[in-house]
């Protein structure tokens, strides 16, 4: 093909130029041409309305805010939920009438929660949580922010599939906020959705029209995780900058490239789960179902069928699950302690290769969420042999951030501090893995609130600490402003002392046998003389969630009000993203995509603070740091 | 300045990553039928199974599948050649085939009720319907994207780009062709 058979109008539009939008091809001589419009020009936007900007965006970087803003929307429900139950647990007998006022009365009858309210409560917190926030939340806003960027792309492989991403994660989450409103109300059956509970309508006031909608709701997300998963791994192999060999890319994109490998794996095994289990509850097959007597109703229709199949299709989800949510997390942090502690990153490759190491075990490890369904002694032995061998490349992996930050001259900024915090939670949550995963020791504490602290610490708190990390490092790139220091201070101080006094006094109760699910503990004597210390976890509990309404404001007021950002490159990094515009425009670069010569954690190399990736090797030096 | 070679370099990038997704998406599918067909395979090996036997129109739609792979395979060849109008003749008769397909497969379901084998029975025939019918939404999905790109590239006039995208239709239509057929197979066998 000839330079004349292509049209361009680079020179019409000098400020954020896109290439590929701008180029149409005479389609002769076997010339593929692309007719999907890949991308919208910076000064188009002014032409381009409301709707097209904003809304129905194709840019990754505003997908990925809308990731980001929809996740916080579902953080302060979820979140908010959890306080609410809280309270039944903590002050069973404080009115709440605000109940009634929102969701109806005959939730709260006097202000007092129903069973099937708390049931509801604690189902949605978790999925909402699980789901919405830390897969969707994370994942979504910062693969969206940050796989073009790092890598040297100007957008998704597909940029129309990725917009349909977040719009069938919007539309899961319509569903889902609609449920609460059904006369029968939300799911009520916990988020792993177990049969014979969830298969069977009649089985609880949670089991009806809301268990219905949550498996829309959910049969959405997948597809919306997909499509998502799809396009990042085809960006990331596919869509590099010159020079950017998989051995130079960022620690944030091979953590966020292995945790949509695991997604895109694990995810359509939850989607058979659901199909089966939608059968069942509408079609009258007995996939999960046997032989049931309900009083009231007599012998169900059912024969035949095994829960425990159920179970082994949800963990063979939900186990990559976990690492789905804690993978993007590892990514984060590692890219922000070695930024914050101006040396390299401590074992780029084991870094990469532990995470590799993780993600392949996570696929043979399920059965250790299920030591409790009667499971063959020997079988249980292979995965808590299994289980246990993650502990190596996790441990690898606090000993590299834990090394990296060893004698740097540490630079404290708030999305710093939330990456110390994560690596004391990971290490805190972590270790009590290692009992649970000893099946002697998970059949006693399987269903008490040992369990909820460790994957509470572990998974959710951790988890959103990277993500707190990251918003807070890449605000600047997002909007342009940096968010509040001193609100961020207190944020993370609030929060990581908080979360601490949530979950640390959870560890004794679980350990003296309180189970977890329960709505009440009044009725048993053995677990009243906890009371004072519920009290306490409920206040907490309170004050951390009072302390991400900080956040949440801090991060409205910096849209808007956040002091600017004045050079290109603020927190002194290597990596690509900051070579970009303050405000980028569709297609990222102006010019020419920068070619990459070195590695992204040359830092404190050779006397010089920091070496960008773009600065070619000097002749003589090594690529290994000195 | 950006310079053509480029420019073409930066299409063909997007062309082999469009390649790639679908293998991605093909790999996730894959995930899909293997999650339900290990369910079929655990739920057999507990016992009190009906063992189905296929119906006929079961038979016949796999024939029918094959017979569309082959003529897609041929389409494609056709439009590499040149010779469009043996391409539409081609592709047309893919899309009816697949239409057939469906068809065949609603007929089958009526003669598995019909000998007993209902859909709310023993989970042996449960899964088979239920397999079947996750599989015929693929087919149906197949259906709908290959008639967008034989309209797409028999309506408007030749261009060379089209050669892309049936060569990823066919990608996927021969997928679901193998993927019907290791479920045929599969549900014949009695493992335990």
């Amino acid at each position: 093909m000839s330079e004349k058979d292509i049209h361009h109008e680079h020179h019409e539009h000098p400020k954020g130029a896109t290439i590929t939008d701008h180029v149409h091809y005479q389609d002769t001589e076997g010339v593929i041409r692309f007719e999907e419009d890949h991308g919208h020009h910076d000064s188009d936007r002014n032409k381009k309305n409301f709707i097209h900007t904003y809304i129905f965006s194709t840019d990754h970087k505003m997908i990925g805010k809308q990731f980001l803003i929809t996740g916080i929307f579902w953080a302060i429900i979820g979140g908010g939920l959890s306080n609410i139950f809280r309270m039944q647990l903590g002050f069973p007998d404080v009115p709440l009438h605000f109940i009634g006022a929102i969701f109806g009365d005959k939730w709260a009858p006097n202000g007092v929660m129903t069973p099937d309210f708390y049931n509801m409560l604690i189902t949605m917190h978790g999925t909402i949580l699980v789901f919405f926030v830390l897969t969707a939340g994370l994942s979504g806003t910062f693969a969206n922010l940050l796989i073009p960027l790092q890598i040297g792309a100007r957008d998704m492989a597909s940029p129309v599939l990725n917009m349909l991403s977040y719009w069938f994660f919007f539309l899961a989450g319509l569903v889902m906020f609609i449920s609460f409103f059904v006369p029968s109300g939300a799911a009520g059956v916990s988020w792993v959705f177990y049969p014979p509970l969830s298969a069977i309508r009649e089985a609880s006031v949670g089991s009806e029209t809301g268990a219905d909608l949550w498996l829309v709701s959910m049969s959405f997300f997948i597809v919306s995780s997909l499509l998502g998963g799809l396009n990042y791994i085809t960006t990331i192999l596919n869509l590099r900058a010159k020079g950017m060999s998989m051995a130079k890319l960022p620690l944030t994109i091979w953590a966020l490239l292995i945790t949509a490998i695991l997604g895109l794996l694990s995810f359509p095994v939850l989607l058979g789960a659901a199909i089966l289990l939608m059968f069942d509850r509408s079609m009258g097959t007995s996939f999960y179902l046997d032989k049931i007597y309900m009083s009231g109703i007599g012998a169900m229709p059912h024969e035949g069928g095994n829960p425990i199949l159920y179970q082994h299709l949800f963990w063979f989800l939900g186990h990559p699950e976990v690492y789905i949510v804690i993978l993007p997390a590892f990514g984060i942090v590692s890219e922000v302690l070695a930024v914050n502690s101006r040396k390299p990153i401590f074992g780029y490759r084991a870094m990469i290769l532990s995470m590799l190491a993780i993600a392949a075990l996570a696929f043979f490890v399920w059965a250790h969420h299920m030591f409790v369904t009667g499971l063959n002694p020997f079988v249980g032995s292979v995965f808590v042999f299994l289980t246990l061998l993650i502990a190596i490349p996790s441990a690898i992996k606090v000993f590299n951030w834990i090394t990296t930050m060893w004698r740097a001259n540490i630079r404290y900024t708030p999305a710093m501090m939330f990456s110390v915090g994560f690596v004391s939670l990971f290490i805190s949550g972590g270790l009590t893995g290692i009992f649970l995963g000893n099946s002697a020791i998970d059949i006693q504490l399987h269903d008490t609130y040992f369990i909820v602290a460790h994957f509470h610490i572990v998974m959710g708190v951790a988890a959103f600490f990277g993500m707190f990390a990251g918003v807070y490092h890449w605000f600047p790139k997002m909007f342009g402003r940096f968010m509040n220091r001193t609100m961020g201070f207190i944020h993370f101080w609030i929060t990581f002392v908080g979360s601490y006094c949530i979950f640390w006094p959870m560890h004794y109760q679980g350990m003296a046998g309180v189970p977890r699910r329960y709505y009440s503990h009044g009725a048993f004597e053995s677990f009243n003389k906890f009371g004072a210390l519920s009290e306490f976890i409920t206040i907490a509990a309170i004050v951390v969630f009072l302390a991400q309404l900080l956040f949440v404001f801090n991060y409205l007021y910096s849209m808007y009000r956040g002091k600017k950002m004045t050079e290109l490159n603020p927190w002194k990094a290597n990596t690509i993203e900051w070579t970009t515009p303050i405000n980028p425009g569709h297609g990222n670069w102006d010019g020419p995509i920068p070619t990459v010569h070195r590695g992204p954690y040359d830092y404190g190399k050779d006397g010089e603070d920091f070496i960008p990736q773009t600065v070619p090797m000097r002749p003589g030096e090594t690529t290994h740091h000195g | 300045m950006i310079d053509a070679m480029t420019l073409s370099e930066e299409n063909k990038k997007l062309a082999n990553a469009q390649r790639f997704g679908l293998y991605l998406g093909l790999a996730s599918i894959a995930m899909l039928f293997t999650a339900l067909t290990s369910a079929f395979l655990v739920r057999q090996g507990a016992g009190n199974w009906l063992f189905v036997k296929m119906p006929i129109q079961f038979w016949i739609s796999t024939g029918i599948i094959i017979l569309s792979s082959i003529t897609f395979y041929f389409a494609k060849a056709a439009h590499v050649s040149g010779d469009i109008s043996k391409y539409k003749l081609l592709i047309w008769s893919t899309l009816i085939l697949g239409i057939a397909f469906i068809t065949l497969q609603y007929l089958g379901w009526l003669a598995m009720a019909k000998t007993g084998v209902y859909l709310d029975g023993n989970p042996g025939g449960s899964f088979i319907y239920v397999i079947s019918m996750v599989h015929v939404v693929h087919v149906v999905l197949g259906i709908v994207l290959l008639a967008i790109v034989s309209i797409h590239t028999t309506i408007k006039s030749y261009n060379p780009n089209h050669l892309h995208k049936i060569g990823l239709m066919a990608t996927y239509w021969h997928f679901v062709d193998f993927l019907w057929i290791y479920l045929f197979i599969f549900f014949q066998i009695k493992f335990f």
